[in-house]
């Protein structure tokens, strides 16, 4: 059956293992919801176009960027913010290898990295590459980025 | 974001969905079916999307079948970029794939949100084109099987309320040796300044391109002069260059000359590359 959702619905959205209950209109992205219903403002807004992963989070184990993904897409899903995220490995090499100066764009590189990891825990060369491709970093951190990220593979490139 | 009161459905069948258009339309309502979203979201953003209600073609069981049958590979519409790339079942289409925007934005861009989309880059088709397959329609009239290089002439081609349901490849095109290029002007992702893809059939190279104009296509003409093996390489891709259909793009992304220029090295590596096979 067709399901219908118009002007302001309630729904139920679980965010970083918790059921929270909030009122959205169905062209509310998950980026709105998250920043200016929920109070998570970990996710970032920077192109609101698709193109630099500030606002990207993980929807049942895949990264997206949550400009472009409407909050009702999610409704049955497990969404993970970055403040869902404590301590984990990545986490702790972005700050060992100084992987960030204003810090705008890392919560999208830790859940895009995050999300790569849980993916493919022995990544290639190549597929960092093309992972970390996603998300863009206006102060060039990309080479402290890379380093986080190989720390935490264990490997040199 | 979209204009504040959208509606949003999700069917869970193909008869849901073209009663929720129908239904919609007499409401006098501006229903569009919805894939990834990525491009109804961003061009929605600029006003450049006028719609007050979006289909989901998600939940539709046949969107998201990708498997072999006796004959043929059967794509959903509504399979995200990244499942294709993962399942990895038809190599040039993961190849085409994999050059299309970035890996994050690949898991929710769809196939066929990219073949309808208004970008008019929509790389995707590439593969389709050069392998004959069938575009499965679902609208008023049932569903329809249509060649690709009929129904698709710039733009795929649909009614009023129709939709691309599947993409549909014959199993004897799916391990043939192919091609498919993408070169950018700078970055590793965006769009193309050319996309190229290439499959030999037998002993005759099929050609499509994105980037070159503003639409993809697949050209007899072009292809008819690339496979003329009377003449020395140099003079088929000089001939080929003259048959690009009109308009070729001059913009931001690189000259109409820079372009050609581009397109002669490119062919020549291809034709190389697969007259070497
Ligand atoms: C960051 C980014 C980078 C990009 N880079 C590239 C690139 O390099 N190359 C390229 O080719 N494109 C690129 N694009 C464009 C993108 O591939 C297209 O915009 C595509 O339409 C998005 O697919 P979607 O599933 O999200 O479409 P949607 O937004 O869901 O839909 C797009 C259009 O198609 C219609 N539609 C969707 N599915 C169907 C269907 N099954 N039947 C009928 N109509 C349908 C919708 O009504 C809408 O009009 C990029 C987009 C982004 C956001
Ligand atoms: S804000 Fe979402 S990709 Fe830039
Ligand atoms: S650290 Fe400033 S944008 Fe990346």
């Amino acid at each position: 059956m067709a399901q219908s959702l118009v002007k302001k619905i309630g729904v139920s959205l679980e965010i970083n293992g918790e059921q929270r209950q909030v009122e959205i209109r169905p062209a509310d992205t998950l980026l709105y919801v998250l920043r200016n219903y929920l109070g998570l403002t970990g996710a970032k807004p920077g192109c609101l176009n698709g193109d630099c992963g500030a606002c990207s989070v993980i929807v049942n184990e895949k990264v997206y960027k949550s400009c472009i993904m409407l909050a009702v897409e999610a409704v049955e899903s497990k969404v993970t913010s970055i403040e869902g995220l404590s301590d984990s490995p990545i986490q702790k090499a972005f700050v060992e290898h100084f992987a960030f100066q204003c810090g705008y764009c890392t919560p999208g590189f830790i859940m895009n990295t995050h999300a790569m990891l849980l993916h493919e825990p022995h990544p290639t060369y190549e597929t960092i590459k093309e992972w970390l491709s996603s998300n863009i970093c206006r102060c060039t951190s990309y080479q402290e980025i890379e380093d986080a990220v190989f720390s935490v593979i264990g490997r040199d490139k | 974001m979209l204009a504040a009161n959208i509606e949003y459905y999700k069917p869970a069948t193909i008869q849901a969905a073209l009663e929720q258009f129908y239904l919609l339309k007499n409401k006098r309502k501006r229903p569009i079916y919805y894939g990834g979203g990525t491009e109804v979201l961003t061009l929605g953003r600029l006003n450049l999307i006028e719609t007050d209600a979006v289909i989901d073609l998600k939940g539709i069981r046949e969107c998201q079948s990708f498997e072999f049958d006796q004959e043929y590979l059967i794509t959903g519409a509504a399979l995200p970029l990244t499942y294709i790339e993962e399942k990895n079942l038809f190599p040039l289409l993961t190849s085409s794939s994999m050059g299309i925007a970035d890996h994050t934005a690949r898991n929710k861009i769809t196939i066929g949100g990219n073949i309808c989309g208004q970008i008019f880059y929509r790389e995707a088709v590439l593969p389709f084109l050069i392998c004959e397959s069938k575009a499965v329609i679902a609208g008023e009239n049932g569903i329809q099987i249509f060649a690709l290089n009929e129904i698709f002439n710039e733009t795929l081609q649909l009614e009023e309320g129709q939709f691309l349901l599947q993409l549909l490849t014959e199993k004897r095109y799916i391990h043939l040796p192919f091609v498919s290029i993408k070169k950018r002007q700078q970055w590793d992702t965006g769009y193309p300044l050319l996309t190229v893809a290439a499959v030999k059939v037998e002993d005759q190279i099929r050609f499509a391109f994105s980037g070159l104009c503003p639409f993809p296509f697949r050209s007899r003409k072009m292809e008819d002069e690339l496979n003329n093996l009377q003449l020395p390489l140099k003079e088929r891709i000089s001939r080929a260059l003259l048959q690009v259909p009109s308009p070729i793009l001059d913009d931001i992304e690189g000259s109409k000359d820079y372009r050609l220029f581009v397109l002669r090295n490119t062919l020549n590596e291809i034709i190389l590359d697969l007259e070497g096979k």
